[in-house]
């Protein structure tokens, strides 16, 4: 067995042990890549150089008997809306596209104090906005399972690379999905924290109070190792909550007794596909067999959760956005076409403002004009108390749904989405198609509680099925330590997809 | 104005930049003057992924500011994004406080010592805390279209002060700015430093005209770049008088015309119109989601009422009642600031004269520090040592023109009032000896002793420069009378 089809907790015991080195591993991950990205996509940018370098350093701190962090020695891909000093970080945006960040993001320094070997960035859809990848102005990335398939989205490239073995951790982020359902589609495991587990500093917004940095990885205590170094409160992030962050990878083995699991009827009812369907059902009754008690829980607001989520993204992102304006910094269009455009149209709108608007234009792909609109109609007056208002109090009841669930139930267990994954290009011109992929995820951002997404089977034609588990805020442990039960009772994680 | 054929209605919006070091959601320093863009990071550059954090000076400043204003605190307040595109607002949004403010309902009374007008209660309808933008300069030289943006007061806190439209003339807009300046100087939360834009102050004027009909009123106006008392005066009245100059020509009232911004040209001493953007403006506000609301308890708001030391109201009331002083030796006092202040009340106790301390605080020492340009922290007497040289004029050593020739001195050398006394070889002129000398002065001078039976009383003054040169210890006025009365008596 190739050393990169180890897990990574299995990798850092090697690692400790001393019988293997930091940079053998990057190199062989380094040699993956090379081998099979040309067909997936992944990586927007491998950072080859800087990635043996500090393998090659932490390798000497390792022989020098220097103490070493959590990760020392493991490779980690980062999606690439995470800031990382002067280095490019797109976004999968062209307005970016030649933007470095003069600082880290908070979970970036995380993963160096820790002795990570940063990898490279992952593609992503533009800014975040989307479920397929296909939004990313720079690359699709394809479904290492079925390379005529999207691997989902937004971290598409989080999900693909750790499926196709060209990392075995990596981090991607959550607005609304976007950890969870790449991470069913691909077939790994994702996590997304409760909101405020994870610093936010550094993360390019794209809904401030949605957003959440969270682990990918092949298994649920790889996982749990990488969420445990991701967690924690940070004074640069008001939003970050001040808790103690649990030993997850300490406890991750640790079998949870009389769990009761809660099971939202809606979530088999709404045109899922009938294999989906059945992995999960199969999967809920794994944990009967372990002695889980599975409940009937209602939550009657979990109609609106889409609803919802595209009123309050959009707006927050409206505002989040407003600063890629050509002015500061990224994409700024041609001034000297700027002065030719108004000498010609005879507008009497002045130069500053036609900057803007061709800067945003052409900066901008469709779907994030598309949000952007969406947003700041909804903000607008007039509108603002019938659209955002609304959607602030629909957000409430949610939460109130998942705080009675969680008065019944420790978990919540369903699908992660309705279908496996789709064929490129299906539903690139139907955008409420597109956000239905969000259905059964969106909720828990909308929340703010944690979810993971686990494999739990495939389908006839091989593609990959995600089980979803929710917990209550702060729940992380117990979310994992359930999940880390069903993978020790199957061996979904352990299938690997077969590439050229 | 009861001669003017309308009444002014204005209403103030004063921006106040609050003393912290650092800014309001960032730890860059809010020191004037540095080079541009100099005081920046990514949050106040708005960089993608940088996230604010709220500066809690900044807030607890802002809070005894509203206190000291009477207002009430709420126990929950929250930050909101105002939504708009400008060069020098690098987030394309300015966060602010909208529908739930720090502060809300307080007043400021006003008053003037000339009788401009009666005395007034301004009522404030909230103060709220916000960031400032950065300044943007524009070359406008010809055949250049360049502009610079300045972000170095990117995110400076501002506290922003609403008060009704309470005000009547532009001369009580004036007095509330000044006392509102007085009351932030006391309260030591700004540096009030109204051309270096710490402390900014829009109007929004209009008219009530009497008509035939009724009442009228004009549209509302915004006066911005008013950047000294005076501009704030002069922008009013200028303003007053256009509003009823267009209303005659035109007959538009309030309702009838979309709110207007004009900026006050303090060069060509006129109001011009800069955009009339309220009627397409919207700022789409809504609750930023990356700060928390703060959550105070009634013990902080307690802890900070308590940090409020002697304000300029009660203090004028009590130099009035408890020291005897006029109002307007009062007013005059408690204008000059908190150290002004204190420098007269330990003057008082040492000299035990309050009156005195009074008068030699308002006059000499008033007058020093506005020769010297400076504040009472650099004067060089202390008032313990002003209080020996009253002591010495209570005595009746000292006569007030020779007491002001030792204060000079004393101000020069900084010596004591007894030392400088020896130096000037001041003694005090025994009554008989002066008696004597002014009666040989009488019998030297007949022709002045026949101009001033004459009726020319003010022939007299030859005999004071006479006795100050056998004596230049003399008091001119004893001299003076003294002769008088030999002269009449003859």
């Amino acid at each position: 067995m190739s050393i990169i089809q180890k897990t990574a907790t299995e990798q850092l015991a090697l690692l400790q042990a001393g019988e293997l080195t930091s940079v053998e591993l990057t190199q062989a991950y380094l040699d993956r890549i090379e081998q099979v990205d040309g067909s997936i996509g992944a990586f927007l940018r491998v950072e080859s150089d800087s990635a043996l370098q500090q393998a090659a350093t932490i390798d000497a701190k390792r022989s020098a008997g220097d103490s070493l962090g959590k990760l020392a020695g493991l490779p980690v891909a980062i999606k690439d809306i995470l800031c990382t000093k002067d280095t490019p970080t797109t976004c999968g945006s062209r307005m970016l596209e030649h933007f470095q960040p003069p600082y880290n993001a908070t979970a970036v320094e995380k993963l160096l104090s820790a002795d990570a070997v940063i990898l490279g960035r992952t593609n992503m859809d533009e800014f975040a906005m989307g479920s397929s990848t296909e939004n990313s102005a720079y690359q699709t990335t394809q479904n290492p399972w079925d390379i005529t398939r999207i691997p989902g989205g937004s971290s598409g490239g989080a999900a693909a690379c750790v499926a196709a073995d060209m990392a075995p951790l990596s981090l991607g982020t959550d607005t609304g999905g976007s950890i969870r359902q790449p991470a069913a589609l691909c077939g790994c495991v994702g996590l997304k924290p409760t909101y405020g587990r994870v610093s936010r500093y550094g993360l390019i917004a794209f809904a401030s109070s949605l957003d959440q940095i969270g682990p990918l990885a092949r298994t649920v205590d790889d996982t749990a190792l990488l969420l445990e170094v991701l967690a924690g409160y940070d004074p640069l992030d008001s939003t970050s909550v001040n808790r103690e962050t649990p030993a997850y990878s300490q406890t991750v083995h640790q079998p949870l007794e009389g769990l009761t699991l809660g099971v939202v009827e809606q979530h088999f009812s709404e045109g899922i596909d009938a294999e989906v369907a059945t992995s999960v059902q199969q999967a809920i009754q794994v944990y009967q067999s372990l002695g889980a008690t599975i409940k009937s829980i209602e939550m009657p607001h979990a109609d609106y959760g889409i609803a919802t989520y595209y009123i309050i993204a959009p707006c927050e992102a409206s505002s989040n956005l407003a600063r890629y304006d050509g002015a500061h910094y990224g994409y700024r269009t041609d001034q000297a076409e700027v002065l030719a455009e108004l000498a010609e149209d005879g507008s009497d709108e002045g130069p500053l403002v036609r900057m803007y608007r061709k800067t945003r234009s052409e900066g901008f792909g469709s779907e994030v004009q598309r949000r952007i609109m969406l947003g700041t109609y909804a903000l607008s007056e007039g509108y603002y108390e019938a659209f955002y208002l609304k959607a602030l109090k629909v957000r409430r009841l949610i939460r109130q749904d998942y705080d009675r669930a969680f008065e019944q139930v420790d978990l919540i267990i369903g699908p992660v989405t309705a279908n496996p994954a789709f064929a490129k290009g299906e539903k690139t011109s139907d955008p409420m198609a597109m956000y239905l992929e969000d259905l059964y995820t969106v909720t828990a951002n909308l929340a703010g509680v944690a979810g993971i997404s686990l494999p739990c089977g495939f389908t006839s034609a091989g593609l990959p099925v995600g089980l979803q588990l929710q917990s209550a805020p702060f729940e992380e442990e117990k979310l994992l330590r359930a999940a880390q039960m069903y993978q020790s009772a199957t061996d979904f994680h352990s299938r690997r997809p077969e590439l050229s | 104005m009861s001669e003017l054929p309308y009444e002014i209605v204005i209403g103030l919006e004063v921006h106040v930049q609050l003393k912290t070091n650092t800014k309001l959601f960032c730890r860059c320093s809010t020191a004037f003057g540095s080079p541009p863009n100099t005081q920046t990071c990514p949050v106040c550059l708005g960089m993608p992924g940088s996230l604010p954090v709220m500066n809690k000076k900044a807030y607890f400043l802002g809070m005894k500011t509203a206190l000291a204003l009477h207002c009430g605190i709420p126990k929950f307040t929250k930050w909101d994004r105002k939504n708009y595109f400008y060069p020098d607002l690098p987030k394309g949004y300015q966060t602010s406080q909208f529908d739930l403010p720090m502060s809300e309902e307080g007043y400021l009374d006003i008053k003037s010592t000339k009788d401009e007008f009666e005395p007034r209660r301004v009522r404030i309808i909230r103060a709220h805390l916000e960031e400032d933008a950065g300044k943007s300069i524009h070359d406008e030289a010809a055949g250049k279209a360049d502009s610079r943006i300045d972000l170095n007061r990117t995110g400076t806190p501002l506290l922003e002060i609403v008060s009704y439209p309470d005000m009547r003339s532009a001369a009580e807009a004036k007095a509330y700015m000044q006392e509102l300046r007085l009351l932030l100087t006391y309260l030591d939360v700004s540096d009030c430093n109204m051309q270096e834009g710490s402390l900014r102050c829009d109007a929004n004027v209009n008219l009530h005209i009497t008509t035939d009909d009724g009442v009228i009123a004009t549209p509302i106006v915004e006066i911005k770049n008013m950047n000294s008392f005076r501009s704030v005066e002069r922008g009013i009245n200028y303003e007053a008088k256009r509003q009823y100059d267009v209303w005659q020509e035109t007959g538009k009232v309030l309702g009838e015309l979309p709110k207007q911004t004009r900026g006050w040209d303090d060069s060509a001493q006129v109001t011009r119109s800069q955009r009339e953007k309220e009627e397409s403006a919207d700022y789409r506000y809504f609750p930023c989601p990356d700060l928390i609301p703060v959550v105070v308890t009634d013990e902080q708001i307690d802890e900070v009422r308590h940090e409020i030391g002697d304000l300029p109201a009660a203090l004028r009331d009590r130099l009035e009642s408890e020291y005897d002083l006029t109002t307007y030796t009062a007013d005059v006092i408690v204008n000059q600031g908190l150290g002004f202040v204190e420098y007269y009340l330990e003057l008082a106790a040492a000299s035990g004269d309050n009156k005195l301390a009074g008068n030699w605080v308002q006059g000499e020492v008033l007058r020093i520090l506005n020769d010297l340009e400076i504040g009472i922290s650099d004067f060089g007497v202390s008032a313990a040592a002003l209080a020996e040289l009253l002591k010495l004029i209570q005595a009746g050593d000292l006569d007030s023109s020779k007491a002001k020739d030792v204060f000079t001195v004393m101000l020069e050398s900084g010596k004591s009032a007894a030392a400088v006394v020896e130096d000037l070889g001041i003694e005090k002129v025994d009554e008989s000896a002066l008696e004597d000398l002014c009666r040989l002065l009488v019998e030297r001078n007949q022709r002045i002793v026949d101009d001033v039976k004459n009726g020319n009383e003010k022939a007299v003054g030859a005999l004071i420069g006479q006795a100050k040169k056998e004596n230049p210890n003399v008091n001119p006025g004893q001299v003076r009378q003294i002769c008088l009365d030999i002269i009449n008596s003859l």
